[in-house]
């Protein structure tokens, strides 16, 4: 922020926009806080189906609300109780919402420099870097703008998740064998929503994701009559992974350096064409 | 799976996630910036979901099964196709497996 030394040019014009920025902060402050509200409001609806999955899938009304106060990752907590539901055990439940939760390491780096948190704010902050709050924060310009977006809807957002927690797992006892099958459908489909925005078009790495998620599927659904439920979960993602590791060794040395800038520049072109494509 | 396991998992799997953001905030970035971790993190998440919806979806107690899910996952993916927001894609797959639950008997 204070790149210009004590030359008075710089002087003058951080101080004009210091002052724009000061005479506008209401609206701009406002904005900001509204947004937030919105989505904490909205993504808490959807604690509801996480508080009656947990249910369904044979944990009690407190251990649900502890996954939602003290995990607050939502796909983690969907992919733990996903698995317990589908008969899994410990290490392959703990697993998987392990393997989800390493998005959020992605965006704390992204978040660190924004937010410039130090000692115990950061360690209180980090409890709230999930996916909604990463993406209000990231769009604000400056520390000020940046923190009140992580504060508003990660506030928010953690009030509305536990709250609708509670009430859909307490609604869900009282559920009949109709409603257990509604919900019995919701949690594929949940699973299939947080996915759905990594193979449209646009997306990064879009081939990518489209090849990991067939194989995903695949590979699960083959070793489901072989390995421990909720294992092959775990097998699946990970023999994926290495499928797509070992093909790019394939490539030959010299080719190997500009690879990446190749790569990314032919991704973004399909991006760019798919869109004009769609209009 | 006995209650205390189940306590243990809960609580082993939210120290863990509370861990890797705090490794974000914390960490230099250079680290993650390598592109083999940069690509893990990008790809497991599509591998681990897809992995997630075929497993819920199509099997029950280690067998594989075709049943209402099925429908319900197919309404879901159209209401996505045709952008409707996250609440109403679950409502539209409880609703179609509930009633293809009572149709199939």
């Amino acid at each position: 922020m204070s790149r210009g030394g004590p030359d008075a040019v710089t002087e003058w014009l951080r101080r004009i926009r210091a002052e724009r920025v000061s005479r506008r902060p209401t609206s701009e402050r406002d904005r900001v806080v509204r947004d937030g509200i919105g989505l904490g409001a909205a993504v808490g609806l959807y604690g509801v189906a996480f508080g009656a999955t947990a249910t369904a899938a044979g944990l009690s009304v407190w251990q649900a609300s502890v996954l939602s106060l003290l995990m607050f990752t939502g796909a983690s907590q969907f992919a733990l109780v996903g698995v317990l539901a589908a008969g899994g055990g410990p290490f392959a439940a703990v697993g998987s919402a392990l393997l989800l939760g390493t998005r959020n390491t992605i965006y704390g780096v992204r978040l660190a420099e924004l937010l410039s948190y130090r000692g115990w704010r950061r360690v209180a902050a980090a409890h709230w870097v999930i996916d909604e709050t990463t993406a209000l924060t990231v769009r604000e310009n400056g520390t000020q703008l940046a923190r009140l977006a992580f504060l508003s809807s990660g506030c928010t957002l953690f009030l509305f998740w536990n709250l609708t927690t509670v009430a859909g797992a307490v609604g869900a006892q009282s559920f009949g064998p109709v409603l257990q099958a509604a919900l019995d459908s919701v949690v594929p489909a949940a699973f299939l929503a947080l996915l759905w925005p990594r193979l449209v078009r646009g997306a990064d790495l879009l081939r990518e994701q489209r090849i990991v998620t067939v194989g995903g599927a695949g590979i699960a659904l083959g070793l489901t009559p072989v390995l421990a439920p909720g294992l092959q979960i775990i097998v699946a993602a990970l023999a994926v992974l290495l499928a797509i590791e070992l093909l790019r060794l394939r490539v030959p040395p010299e080719t190997r350096t500009p690879r990446r800038r190749v790569r990314s520049e032919r991704v973004h072109g399909v991006a760019r064409r798919g869109r004009r494509r769609g209009g | 799976m006995s209650a205390s396991t189940v306590w243990l998992v809960v609580v082993g799997a939210a120290v863990g996630s509370y861990l890797l953001k705090l490794a974000g905030l914390s960490v230099p970035p250079q680290v993650l910036h390598r592109p083999l971790v940069r690509r893990a993190v990008e790809l497991i998440p599509a591998a681990l979901l897809a992995a997630l919806v075929a497993v819920n979806v199509a099997t029950t107690e280690g067998a594989l099964v075709v049943d209402f899910r099925l429908a319900a996952l197919a309404a879901a993916a159209i209401a996505l196709a045709l952008r409707a927001p996250f609440i109403v894609v679950l409502v539209v797959a409880g609703g179609v497996g509930a009633l293809g639950y009572v149709v199939a008997g």
